[in-house]
C-alpha cells in the first residue's frame, strides 16, 4: 500500500493515479460552484445522458470499420449526448411547467435507458462481444491500454487547468449572481462554462471511476467542504483538497490488489471525507451544533426560570425546573435560595435594562443584539449601562 | 372584560390561571440555530377580540404564530388554548398560512382547496354530499370568489388566492382564526373584502389574530396589538399598547419614527 | 400464435406493466413534493441490498433480496433525511452524497466476495430480466382458466400485482391527508396531521413499489417510472385525480408498447434479436413525456 501511494507501481498505474488526482482536485472545485449554484444534482443527469453517446460512438467508429473501443473517440461520443441531455434539461424546464428535479430525473432513466438498449445492440454484434462498454458503467482500470491511460491522465491535467483559468468569474457568479452581472460579467456564459466543466469532468472519469459514481466526485467534496467554511473560496479549495486526495488516494489503494475496484474506492474515499466533516467540522458538524442546541436549551431555561423567581411566579415546566436546581438556584420544594434570589434579581436588572435600551434613540440600534440571553454588560460600555441606569433610577426600578 | 384581561392590559405577566383565554403562550421561546428568534413570549388573546401582532421584518412575528399552532416546536414555554392543551382544541382552530409558502402551481382547484377546510368533518373516506358543496359554496361567496370555484389555483391573482385562503379558514367554522400576513401583496379591493370578514367574525363572537405589517392600517383594522420584537413589547387594547413609546421600543430608534408619525 | 404469445409474451407484458404503474403511483406524489429524485436514489441502493442480504445468507432467495433491499431503501432514507436535517444540506445533495457511497459499497462488497457461482450482477440488477419471465405450462389461452396452469405463473407476477394492489388501497384510503399535505403542509399541521409521517409513508411507499419491481424488471424501469409518466400526467391536467389517473395510463402505454417494440422492433427492421426490454420501457415512456412537453394542453404554467 505504502508503495502505491508512493506511485512506485507500475507506469500505467502511476500514470492513471495522477490522473484521477489531477481529476479529483478539477471535480472537487467543480462541484463546490455546482453546490453554490444549488445544481448538484444536475451532474447525476450528465453522466447517465453520456451512455448513448458512448454506445452510439462505438456503433459508428465499428461502422467505419474501425475498432471501436478508440477512447478519445468514444469520449466525444459522450461528451455530445451528455450535452443533448443537459439541453433537454433546460429545455424541460424552461418550456414546461415541470420542476427541474423531474426535468433530471427524467432525462437520467431516458437516456439511460435507451443507452441500454444500444448497448444490447452492441451485444449482438460480432465486433461487440468483446467490446466491454459495460466497464464504463462501473469504470475499470484493469488491463487499461497505456494510450488510455496517456489520454486520462492529459484529460486530468486539462480540466484542472481549465477550473483553475475559471475560477475567478465562477465564484463570483455563485457567491453573489446579481453582483457578479453588475461587474459586467455574463453569467449565463459563466454557467455554461460550467456546465462544460462538469460534463469534462464526467468524460474524463468515466473509464476510471464510471457513469454511475462520477456523479460522487461532482457533489461528494462540495458538501463535505460546506461544513468547514462559510467563505466560498475556502469552500472551493478545500473541496478540490478533498476531491483530489479521494481521486489520488482510490486509484493508489485500487491499484494494490485486483478485487479493489478504482471508482468505489474512489467514492468511499471521499465519502469517508464527508462523514468526517459532517459529525467534526467546528461550527457546522452535527457534533458542534448538538452541543450547542443543549447549550442554548439549558441557557433559555436557566434564564426563564430566574425570571420567574423574579417575578414571583410558580415554575411549572419540568426542565426549567432541573435547570434551576441543578445550577443551586432552587430548593426541591420550589423556594429559591439566596444565590437563586441574587441570581434573579440580576437577570431582571439585566432585562429591565435591554428593555430601556430600545428607548434610547442613539443606542437603540444595539437593542438588535438582544436575544435574552446575552448579558447586556457584554454588549454596552460600563458608561453605556450608566446612562442606562441614570434614566431607570427616577423611575425606582434599580 | 376578565380579570386576565384587565392584567394583561396592564402590562403585566398574567399568571398561570389563563381562564380559558382562545390563546394564551407562556416563556414560548423558539430557536432554529445559534440563538432564539423568539424569547420568553407571554401573550394572552382576549376572546372576541381582533388583535394585531407588529414589529419589524425578523422580528419573529411569523414564528411566534407557528409555535401558537405547535408547526415549530418551541425550546421552552407552553400553548394553550380556552386553557386546555392545543392538541384537544385543534378543531376550534382556523389558520391562514402565508400565500408564498405554498406551491400555487399544485394541480387542483379553488372548490377543492376550500373543500380542505372541512376535513375534520370529511375524515378519510366519508362521502362529499350536496351540504359540502353548498357549504363551499357559500364561504366562496362570503369573500366574492364564488365565480371562480372551478378554476385552477395557479391561474388566480394574489389577491384572489389571499381570498380562498381565507374561504378554506372559513369553512372550517372555527371560534380562533389565526392568520399570516394576509394583507401581503393583495390589491386593495380584496384587502377592503378580507378585513371586513374578519371584522364579521369578531361581530359574530369569534377571535382573530393576524401578524400585519402596516401600521398605516392597525387602528382601523385592529382593537388589540401585540408588539414583538424577539420580546413581547407590549400588548393591549390599540388606543393603549399602539403608542409611540412602544413602537419606538419595538421598531428601534430612528427606524421607528417614519412609521410612528404615520401610525400617528 | 396463440401459445407462444400466452406463454412468452403475455407474462412480461403483464409484469411490465403492473411493476410501471405500481412504481408510476407514488411518483405522482413525488413530483408533487420535488422528490422525484428519491427514486433514482432508492433504485440505486437495490444493489447493496442484495449483495448484503446474499453475503449474510449465503444464497439468493428471492425472499432475501427482497428484505435486503427493502432494507437498503428504507436505511438510504433515513439516511438522507438525518444527512439534510442534521448537517443542513439541501436535498439533492444530501440523496447524492447517499446513493453514490452506498451504490460504491455495494459494488465494491461485489468484487470483494466469490459471487462467481450464482447469477448475481450489476446489469442484472440494472435491466432485470424481464424477457425471462416465461409461463412454461401455458398451452394457451385456455390455460388462463385452469387452475394447475395458473399455479406455475412467474411467482414475479402475483408479487408485483399484490404490490399494485396495496399501492393502490393505501393511496385510496389515505387520498385526503396525502393530497392536502403535499399541497399545504403548513395548514395540515395546523389540522393536526402528522405531516412527517405522511412524508415517511409516500417515500417507504416508493420503495417497496421500487423493491417489488426491480427484481423483474430492473433499476431502469423504476426510475423512468416514478418519474416520467406522472410528469407527462401534470402535463395533461390541472387535477390530481386526472394526473394519477393519465399516469397510469401512460405507465401502462409504455411497458406494453416497449416491450412489443422491444421484441418486435427489431425484427421488422430485419435484425435477427431483440433488445432490452427495460430500457426500451424507458425510451418510450420519455417519448411520452416528450410527446406531453410539445403538445400536451396544461404543459406551461
Amino acid at each position: 500500500m505504502f508503495e502505491a501511494l508512493t506511485l512506485q507501481l507500475g507506469y500505467n498505474a502511476v500514470l492513471v493515479t495522477l490522473g484521477s488526482a489531477a481529476l479529483g482536485v478539477a471535480a472537487g472545485a467543480v462541484s463546490a460552484f455546482l453546490y453554490l449554484r444549488k445544481r448538484a444534482l444536475v451532474s447525476d443527469a450528465v453522466s447517465h445522458a453520456t451512455l448513448p453517446g458512448l454506445a452510439l460512438a462505438f456503433l459508428i467508429m465499428v461502422a467505419f470499420g474501425s475498432d471501436g473501443r478508440f477512447l478519445p473517440g468514444l469520449m466525444v461520443g459522450s461528451a455530445l449526448s451528455a450535452w443533448a441531455g443537459l439541453w433537454t434539461v433546460n429545455w424541460i424546464t424552461r418550456q414546461t411547467r415541470l420542476p427541474e428535479d423531474a426535468a433530471i430525473g427524467a432525462v437520467l432513466s431516458v437516456f439511460f435507458g435507451f443507452g441500454i438498449v444500444l448497448l444490447t445492440i452492441i451485444q449482438t454484434m460480432q465486433s461487440g462481444r468483446q467490446a466491454g462498454l459495460e466497464g464504463f458503467l462501473l469504470g475499470s482500470t484493469a488491463g487499461m491500454l497505456r494510450s488510455d491511460a496517456l489520454v486520462i491522465a492529459a484529460g486530468g491535467a486539462l480540466v484542472l487547468l481549465a477550473t483553475f483559468a475559471l475560477r475567478r468569474p465562477m465564484l463570483m457568479t455563485a457567491f453573489d449572481e446579481g453582483y457578479a452581472r453588475v461587474q459586467g460579467l455574463n453569467t449565463a456564459r459563466i454557467d455554461m462554462a460550467l456546465m462544460v466543466l462538469v460534463l469534462a469532468v464526467t468524460v474524463v472519469g468515466l473509464k476510471i471511476v464510471g457513469l454511475i459514481l462520477i456523479v460522487a466526485m461532482l457533489i461528494i467534496p462540495a458538501v463535505a467542504a460546506r461544513f468547514w467554511s462559510e467563505n466560498a473560496t475556502h469552500v472551493a479549495l478545500l473541496a478540490a483538497l478533498f476531491g483530489g486526495l479521494s481521486g489520488y488516494v482510490g486509484a493508489a489503494l485500487s491499484a494494490t490488489a485486483p478485487d479493489l475496484p478504482t471508482g468505489p474506492i474512489i467514492v468511499l474515499v471521499a465519502f469517508a471525507l464527508f462523514a468526517l466533516s459532517l459529525f467534526l467540522a467546528p461550527s457546522r458538524g452535527v457534533l458542534a451544533s448538538a452541543l450547542r442546541h443543549r447549550r442554548l436549551q439549558h441557557d433559555v431555561h436557566l434564564r426563564q426560570g430566574l425570571l420567574a423567581l423574579a417575578h414571583n411566579q410558580p415554575v411549572y415546566e419540568a426542565m426549567t425546573q432541573r435547570m434551576l436546581r441543578a445550577h443551586g438556584m432552587m430548593r426541591a420544594d420550589g423556594v429559591p435560595t439566596d444565590a437563586g434570589r441574587i441570581a434573579a434579581a440580576a437577570a431582571l436588572q439585566d432585562e429591565t435594562r435591554w428593555q430601556e435600551l430600545r428607548r434610547i434613540e442613539e443606542l437603540a440600534m444595539l437593542a438588535s443584539r438582544d436575544d435574552g440571553l446575552t448579558p447586556i454588560t457584554d454588549i454596552l460600555t460600563a458608561d453605556q449601562v450608566a446612562l442606562i441606569d441614570n434614566r431607570l433610577k427616577p423611575q425606582g426600578v434599580i | 372584560m376578565t380579570p386576565v384581561e384587565l392584567a394583561a392590559e396592564n402590562g403585566e405577566i398574567v399568571s398561570e390561571n389563563l381562564d380559558g383565554a382562545p390563546l394564551a403562550l407562556r416563556g414560548v421561546t423558539v430557536s432554529y440555530g445559534a440563538d432564539p428568534v423568539v424569547f420568553s413570549v407571554d401573550m394572552t388573546i382576549a376572546a372576541g377580540s381582533m388583535t394585531a401582532i407588529i414589529g419589524p421584518n425578523g422580528a419573529g412575528k411569523s414564528t411566534l404564530l407557528k409555535a401558537a399552532l405547535g408547526i415549530v416546536s418551541p425550546l421552552a414555554g407552553r400553548v394553550t388554548c380556552w386553557g386546555k392543551p392545543l392538541e384537544s382544541q385543534r378543531k376550534r382552530i382556523a389558520y391562514v398560512p402565508q400565500r408564498a409558502s405554498i406551491d400555487w402551481d399544485f394541480p387542483t382547484q379553488v372548490r377543492d382547496v376550500v373543500m380542505m377546510g372541512l376535513h375534520h368533518e370529511l375524515g378519510l373516506l366519508s362521502r362529499i354530499h350536496g351540504h359540502h358543496h353548498a357549504k363551499v359554496t357559500e364561504c366562496l361567496t362570503r369573500v366574492g370568489m364564488q365565480d371562480f370555484a372551478d378554476r385552477q389555483i395557479g391561474q388566480l391573482s394574489g389577491g384572489q388566492q389571499q381570498r380562498v385562503f381565507l374561504a378554506r379558514a372559513l369553512a372550517q367554522g372555527a371560534d380562533l382564526y389565526l392568520l399570516d400576513e394576509p394583507f401581503a401583496g393583495v390589491d386593495a379591493a380584496t384587502e377592503a373584502a378580507i378585513i371586513s370578514v374578519l371584522k364579521e367574525l369578531r361581530d359574530a363572537g369569534k377571535t382573530v389574530v393576524a401578524v400585519h405589517h402596516d401600521l398605516s392600517t392597525v387602528e382601523e383594522y385592529f382593537d388589540r396589538v401585540f408588539l414583538i420584537n424577539r420580546r413581547r413589547m407590549g400588548e393591549g387594547p390599540v388606543a393603549e399598547a399602539f403608542t409611540q413609546d412602544a413602537l419606538h421600543a419595538t421598531y428601534g430608534g430612528r427606524l421607528g419614527d417614519g412609521l410612528v408619525a404615520r401610525a400617528g | 400464435m396463440g401459445f407462444e404469445f400466452v406463454a412468452l409474451s403475455l407474462p412480461p407484458l403483464v409484469i411490465g406493466t403492473l411493476a410501471a404503474m405500481a412504481c408510476a403511483l407514488p411518483g405522482n406524489f413525488l413530483l408533487l413534493r420535488r422528490q422525484s429524485l428519491i427514486g433514482d436514489a432508492i433504485s440505486h441502493v437495490v444493489l447493496p441490498g442484495i449483495v448484503v442480504a446474499f453475503l449474510v445468507t449465503g444464497m439468493i432467495t428471492t425472499t432475501a433480496m427482497m428484505v435486503g433491499a427493502a432494507g437498503a431503501a428504507l436505511l438510504a432514507v433515513i439516511l438522507i433525511e438525518a444527512i439534510r436535517r442534521l448537517g443542513k444540506v439541501e436535498p439533492g445533495a444530501a440523496m447524492g452524497v447517499v446513493f453514490t457511497a452506498m451504490f460504491a459499497g455495494g459494488v465494491l462488497l461485489l468484487e470483494q466476495s466469490d459471487t462467481s457461482g450464482v447469477h448475481l450482477d450489476v446489469e442484472h440488477a440494472l435491466y432485470g430480466n424481464l424477457e425471462s419471465l416465461i409461463w412454461l405450462d401455458a398451452v394457451g389461452w385456455a390455460s388462463l382458466t385452469d387452475p394447475i396452469a395458473l399455479a406455475a405463473l412467474p411467482p414475479e407476477l402475483p408479487r408485483m400485482g399484490a404490490a399494485l394492489v396495496l399501492l393502490s388501497l393505501l393511496t385510496w384510503l389515505f387520498w385526503r391527508p396525502l393530497k392536502l399535505s403535499t399541497f399545504d403542509e403548513g395548514f395540515a399541521r395546523s389540522l393536526g396531521l402528522p405531516t412527517t409521517v405522511i412524508s415517511l409513508a409516500i417515500v417507504t411507499a416508493a420503495a417497496l413499489a421500487a423493491v417489488a419491481a426491480f427484481d423483474a424488471v430492473g433499476s431502469i424501469i423504476v426510475i423512468a417510472m416514478f418519474i416520467c409518466p406522472p410528469a407527462a400526467a401534470r402535463l395533461m391536467t390541472n387535477r390530481l385525480e386526472s394526473q394519477v389517473a393519465w399516469s397510469l395510463l401512460f405507465a401502462a402505454l409504455s411497458a406494453i408498447f416497449g416491450y412489443v417494440l422491444a421484441g418486435y422492433g427489431p425484427l421488422w427492421l430485419g435484425a435477427s434479436a431483440s433488445v432490452s426490454a427495460a430500457g426500451m420501457i424507458a425510451t418510450v415512456s420519455g417519448l411520452i413525456l416528450a410527446l406531453a412537453a410539445l403538445f400536451a394542453p396544461h404543459r406551461q404554467a
